[in-house]
């Protein structure tokens, strides 16, 4: 089958590829580009794990097919950290040990980041519903929503 | 099967793509990317438009016009929708919503659709390129549907006259047990004057519970007065079972459900109307 061109941003790097027609972006991503942050624990929307950032809203990479992603802008979490100093998210994440085997981890710092973004000081209840989406058989919860609660704090503190 | 994808800016030369074995349309893809992830090998092609007004909500003079692109996440911002923001975030988690559309969850099959329940209620037009029809007529013959659904559109409700309810185990976002959505109009005696109940889960797809509007029509919203409408309420239903809950609990639960909406016994909602 005829392949076709996809051209976006990740993480602020161009990126363009030929890949088959009907190609998930989850696939696309890991297997033609090399981001394997996203991870693929369901493809059925379910997990959570796949989440990445697409022009600013979290979207589930295994139900989105690559193409429908040309001129975009993505982000994922292998894209947070900046000259080898981690995100507040990421280093709230090891601090608070809101990461046991880590597969639920980038999704549920993309998830993090985007309610951060929109909403920099949440309740606990607006984590809560923000992380609904994904889920995590290890922590059992809480170390993730403390986490995000403390990276939310050190934002705010740095802006202040 | 190696998949295709084909976009069309119209969408009437999608309407022509549609035509062809094998193809279907693509929205926000939660439920046909979800069927060929799983292996459903009966698709070869997608289809989709990126016609603009299929991304629009258009609110005037109190009627409504959702483009069938528009996402779960735009009606549940959208400062003029406000009654319906509760039946927008009731689908899926935060990723989910900013994905799935108001096209899909029309052909959402129970125990999913928990929009289309709302849009029942609010006894909405669906159009596609060449006609209008009623939800209800819609949803009936959606299975033979090829066409391209455009928009939906209705009136908005009077302040308060719109009710919502998903009822699910896992919270904040869970799979319905069951959704309930009902237009309710009073007159100033506090009589109930217009009923409008749509139910979700309750068969394979949403349905109206015409008995219980009937049976409502005329009495006060009290533990007397919807007596007769709660006993009404399972006639014709013929709800799914699934790991969630069987067909038995459902038609248990579901009198329970309708009278805390009716009696405005469900946290969060606004109920004097
Ligand atoms: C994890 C998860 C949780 C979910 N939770 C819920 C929930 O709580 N409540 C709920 O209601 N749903 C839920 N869903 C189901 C689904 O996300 C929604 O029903 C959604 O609205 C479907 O819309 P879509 O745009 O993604 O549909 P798609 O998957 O794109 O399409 C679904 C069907 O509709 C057809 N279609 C789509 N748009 C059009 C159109 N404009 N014209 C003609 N045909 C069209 C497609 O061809 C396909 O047959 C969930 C799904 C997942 C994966
Ligand atoms: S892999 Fe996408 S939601 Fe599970
Ligand atoms: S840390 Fe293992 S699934 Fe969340």
């Amino acid at each position: 089958m005829a392949k076709v061109p996809v051209q976006f941003t990740l993480n602020g790097t161009e990126k363009a590829e030929f890949i088959d027609s009907g190609t998930t972006l989850l696939h696309a991503l890991r297997d033609k580009i090399g981001d394997t942050s996203p991870k693929g624990g369901c493809h059925q929307g379910t997990c959570g794990a796949c989440s990445v950032i697409i022009d600013g809203e979290l979207r589930l990479s295994c139900l989105t097919l690559a193409e429908t992603c040309n001129g975009t802008a993505i982000t994922t979490t292998s894209g947070l950290s900046e000259g080898g100093v981690l995100h507040p998210l990421q280093r709230a994440f090891l601090d608070a040990f809101a990461t046991q085997c880590g597969f639920c981890t980038p999704g549920m710092i993309m998830a993090a980041k985007v309610l951060l973004d929109h909403t920099p000081t949440p309740s606990r209840d607006e984590v809560v519903e923000a992380l609904s989406g994904n889920i995590c058989r290890c922590t059992g919860y809480e170390p993730i929503i403390q986490a995000v609660l403390t990276a939310a704090r050190s934002n705010s503190q740095h802006a202040a | 099967m190696a998949l295709a994808l084909q976009t069309f800016s119209t969408v009437k030369d999608a309407n022509t793509a549609l035509k062809a074995a094998g193809t279907r349309y693509l929205g926000g893809g939660t439920l046909v990317v979800r069927a060929t992830n799983e292996g459903d090998v009966s698709l070869s092609s997608f289809v989709r438009s990126t016609e603009p007004s299929l991304s629009t909500i258009a609110v005037s003079g109190g009627k409504v016009r959702l483009g069938a692109s528009v996402t779960m996440a735009a009606i549940a911002r959208h400062p003029d929708l406000a009654p319906l923001a509760n039946a927008a975030r009731a689908v899926g988690g935060p990723a989910i919503r900013n994905m799935a559309t108001v096209g899909g969850n029309l052909f959402a099959p129970a125990p999913y659709g928990d929009f289309t329940v709302a849009l029942l209620a609010l006894d909405a037009t669906v159009s596609t390129d060449d006609s209008e029809m009623p939800i209800e007529e819609f949803l009936t013959n959606r299975d033979g549907s090829r066409a391209v659904v455009t928009s939906v559109a209705f009136a908005l409700p009077p302040h308060n006259g719109f009710r919502f309810l998903k009822v699910s185990r896992v919270k904040p976002k869970g799979i319905s047990v069951l959704s309930i959505a009902a237009v309710l109009e009073q007159a100033a005696d506090g009589t109930v004057s217009l009923a409008r109940i749509a139910l979700g889960c309750m068969a394979d797809r949403p349905m109206r519970a015409r008995a219980a509007e009937k049976a409502l029509l005329g009495s006060t919203l009290t533990k007397d007065g919807i007596a007769p409408a709660l006993a009404a309420v399972g006639e014709g239903t013929s709800p799914i079972t699934d790991p969630i809950a069987s067909a038995w609990y459902r038609n248990e639960v579901l009198q329970v459900h309708l009278g805390r909406l009716l009696l405005g016994q469900i946290a969060g909602m606004e109920t004097k109307a």
